[in-house]
């Protein structure tokens, strides 16, 4: 009797607050252990890396309320005891790392053309866009739109490329790199996967040879070699020399990856289209691709942001990317010993593209799963 | 329409007629291509020809830790050293991001929240952040290390500055050699062990302490006899002398740079895909180990383990290879390896373009085949044996 009557504690509470911290930081021993050793570390580092970053960072004035023009107005360098960054660096230098040396009075054709890319990628990004077909046709003439305005031509006067730089030349590189290797890809998928032996082997060891050797090689290609094989009169701007050996670059990887989706399609589709008395052509165009670019979108997306990061490549054959620019104020004496910040900066650029990108990968892939699974899987 | 053309419709004329169309289209590109490129080289009075390899290179690599190098030596000696410096960072960045990812990845998955988040992080900076990037910030950190006077100390042996890190070198003697034969068979003998073992349990099911007797076998062993026959190794100490350290082992900020930037960003990859590995082993498998009454330790390294290596090891190819060609990125600071000293030193001086550019190519190319070649044996020895 006395065992019956004997008043058992509540079980310990699994839901609220509580119960979330006791079974995800607080579980036993050694894991209480590890979470107080890692807030204590966290409780030293991110003080100290706000207090650097923001709290004692000059933005525009020192800690005298002077303009920052060079680096030995920054509060770190007058008083290094408390002075933490010195984003005045960014500020100064804002322009060129946006716009590289693009003439000041025509910037305006840049950031047209930045809005306009932002709309072209609308309707590609989000498939519920009312009036996407319109949309979509603007995209397709994006490009040539871009091109004259950037460039010049059409009476825009003439910007050598050799102006361009810091983002421009990054989305330059990494959009085109993109946009032209996605077709040649689907080409070489198609190739690769053909009954004709000499095209599929063709196609193989171009994709092979190219997925084989480093980036820096094919740009070492581009730069050195590509000169030597066209006739003369011929001569190919810097930055096209680079484009070329990006894009074949990124369409082998791509050619990979849309491969990978032709072989998840099942082997009905192409019997079915066949049967109907479809051509090669027209049972790939109409039937196959668009099945089999549906489900890569999510590994095409991630190749892509392979490539933007690869982008920064370029400065090693002298074309200056948003990084290249970072270096090139690096080595100004104006702002010698500044490349915490100014690299800080560049990788946050870098990072807000590529983690975004991700992102919407990952939000394609949700969806892709919870829509019509056409036997991929 | 299709059949006025007649022959046109027969499959077969068809997929000969566009494979000659090819195959010529591409014979008349490449003729185009050669003969511009040998007027262009003409014209250019640039030589041709591999006799360049044998001509003395006129410059100096920093950093060659397995082969002298010289000024005088060839172009030949530089594309050995570059190539072996690539294999250095190479496998030295593999071991390191394969041991940090796979710790990194079962971490993430570690049932403390704070943890997990902290990993989580880390991977996010480290994937989306340009490696050259990386590589660069790691050699500013480096360069921005004490002045060699000033040079930071580390257990009184190791010596950290703007120059690098200076260790002690290890000087063999003549009987260490015995010492060396006997780790080889030591080793060689605990993989028998272990053969033999397993092949009894299999019959048997008696145990052997395999894990003990090979720690014996091939660390008390070796160690024994290396007392026995006295001591045959000792240190050459760096010692500080005018600017420099003279003597001892150099470990320069090139080559810290590219091994931290490499290893740290490939780490994010293969801790992920070691993550998605584990998790692709279903649930129930460790239910039902737990239920069998297996330990938490033996769960993990018979149950888990196995079954998730058969979905790590194709990814984690595709990384090694990663790695290996992005060890190209140490031209950006340096480094000597084979595009920065034969495709880019050599090259200028030279000014033989394609024949450099084609050596290195040629060079990575058997470097991916040969890693994706002993991969892919690795990875057969574990998938599924149906018997």
């Amino acid at each position: 009797m006395n065992e019956i009557n004997e008043v058992r504690k509540p079980p310990v509470a699994t839901t609220g607050i509580i119960g979330w911290l006791r079974i995800n930081l607080f579980f036993n021993w050694t894991n209480s252990l590890i979470t107080l050793f890692v807030i204590y570390c966290l409780y030293q580092f991110i003080p100290w890396i706000l207090d650097w970053t923001i709290f004692s960072a000059d933005f525009k004035y020192n800690y005298l309320g002077e303009q920052i023009t060079n680096q030995e107005m920054c509060s770190r360098n007058l008083d290094p005891e408390n002075g933490g960054a010195c984003w005045a660096v960014i500020y100064v230098r804002f322009y060129q790392f946006i716009y590289g040396f693009y003439p000041k009075v025509e910037v305006w054709r840049v950031n047209l053309a930045y809005v306009m890319l932002a709309f072209a990628l609308l309707p590609l990004l989000y498939a519920k866009l009312p009036y996407r077909k319109y949309f979509l046709y603007f995209t397709y003439i994006f490009p040539v739109i871009a091109y004259f305005l950037l460039n010049g031509g059409l009476g825009f006067t003439e910007v050598s490329t050799n102006k361009w730089g810091g983002l421009l030349v990054t989305l330059v590189l990494g959009c085109t790199g993109i946009a032209l290797a996605f077709p040649i890809g689907i080409m070489l998928a198609l190739g690769r996967r053909s009954k004709l032996p000499v095209i599929s082997m063709m196609c193989t060891l171009f994709i092979e040879f190219i997925r084989g050797v480093p980036l820096i090689t094919l740009l070492f290609f581009g730069m050195v070699m590509l000169p030597l094989f066209l006739p003369e009169g011929i001569d190919m701007d810097g930055l096209v020399r680079v484009l070329v050996a990006v894009t074949l670059f990124q369409s082998a990887y791509m050619a990979e990856v849309i491969r990978g989706g032709l072989q998840a399609i099942p082997p009905g589709q192409y019997e079915a289209a066949k049967s109907l008395g479809m051509s090669y052509w027209r049972m790939n165009l109409l039937i196959i691709l668009p099945q089999a670019i549906r489900i890569s979108i999510p590994p095409i997306v991630n190749t892509s942001i392979g490539l933007f990061k690869d982008t920064t490549l370029v400065i090693i054959v002298g074309i200056l990317d948003l990084l290249g620019i970072g270096r090139g104020t690096l080595a100004d004496t104006n702002w010698l010993g500044l490349s915490y910040e100014i690299y800080f900066f560049v990788s946050l650029v870098f990072f807000i593209f590529t983690f975004g990108m991700s992102r919407y990968s990952l939000y394609l892939e949700k969806k892709l799963k919870t829509g019509i699974n056409m036997g991929a899987e | 329409m299709r059949s006025n053309l007649g022959f046109f419709s027969d499959e077969k004329f068809r997929s000969i007629f566009f494979q000659t169309l090819v195959v010529g289209l591409f014979a008349l590109g490449l003729f185009f291509v050669i003969s511009t490129t040998s007027y262009n080289l003409e014209k250019r009075n640039i030589a041709t020809g591999w006799s360049f390899l044998q001509n003395p290179a006129g410059f100096d690599i920093s950093f060659s830790p397995f082969l002298e190098f010289k000024s005088t030596d060839t172009h030949l000696k530089v594309y050995f050293v570059g190539v072996l410096n690539t294999l250095l960072v190479s496998v030295t960045g593999c071991i390191a991001a394969t041991i940090l990812g796979f710790i990194l990845g079962i971490v993430r998955l570690s049932s403390n929240w704070l943890l997990s988040r902290l990993v989580y992080i880390y991977v996010e900076f480290s994937r989306n952040v340009p490696l050259l990037l990386q590589i660069i910030l790691w050699y500013s950190i480096l360069i921005q290390l004490p002045r060699v006077k000033q040079s930071l100390q580390v257990l009184d042996v190791f010596y950290i500055s703007n120059r690098g890190l200076y260790s002690p070198r290890p000087i063999f003697e003549s009987g260490f050699s015995y010492v060396f034969i006997a780790i080889v068979l030591a080793l060689i003998s605990s993989f028998l062990i272990n053969r033999w073992a397993k092949k009894r349990q299999d019959k048997t099911g008696q145990q052997f302490p395999v894990f003990s007797s090979s720690v014996g076998l091939i660390f008390i062993v070796p160690l024994i006899l290396f007392f026995i026959l006295g001591s045959p190794l000792s240190f050459e100490h760096p010692e500080l002398k005018g600017f420099n350290f003279k003597g001892g082992l150099v470990i320069r900020p090139e080559f810290i740079a590219m091994f931290l930037a490499l290893s740290i960003y490939t780490a994010a990859f293969i801790s992920e895909i070691v993550r998605a590995g584990i998790m692709s082993v279903s649930k129930g498998q460790r239910e039902a180990s737990a239920a069998i009454g297996l330990k938490q330790t033996w769960i993990m390294r018979l149950i888990i383990i196995p079954q998730a290596l058969r979905v790590i090891v194709p990814p984690l190819t595709s990384q090694y290879l990663n790695l290996t060609k992005n060890s190209s990125l140490g031209i950006a600071v340096g480094y000597a390896d084979l595009v920065h000293g034969f495709g880019g030193i050599s090259l200028n001086q030279t000014g033989q373009a394609i024949e450099c550019m084609a050596i290195v190519m040629a060079t990575y190319l058997s470097i991916s085949l040969t890693i994706s070649f002993f991969m892919n044996i690795y990875n057969r020895s574990i998938q599924f044996k149906e018997k």
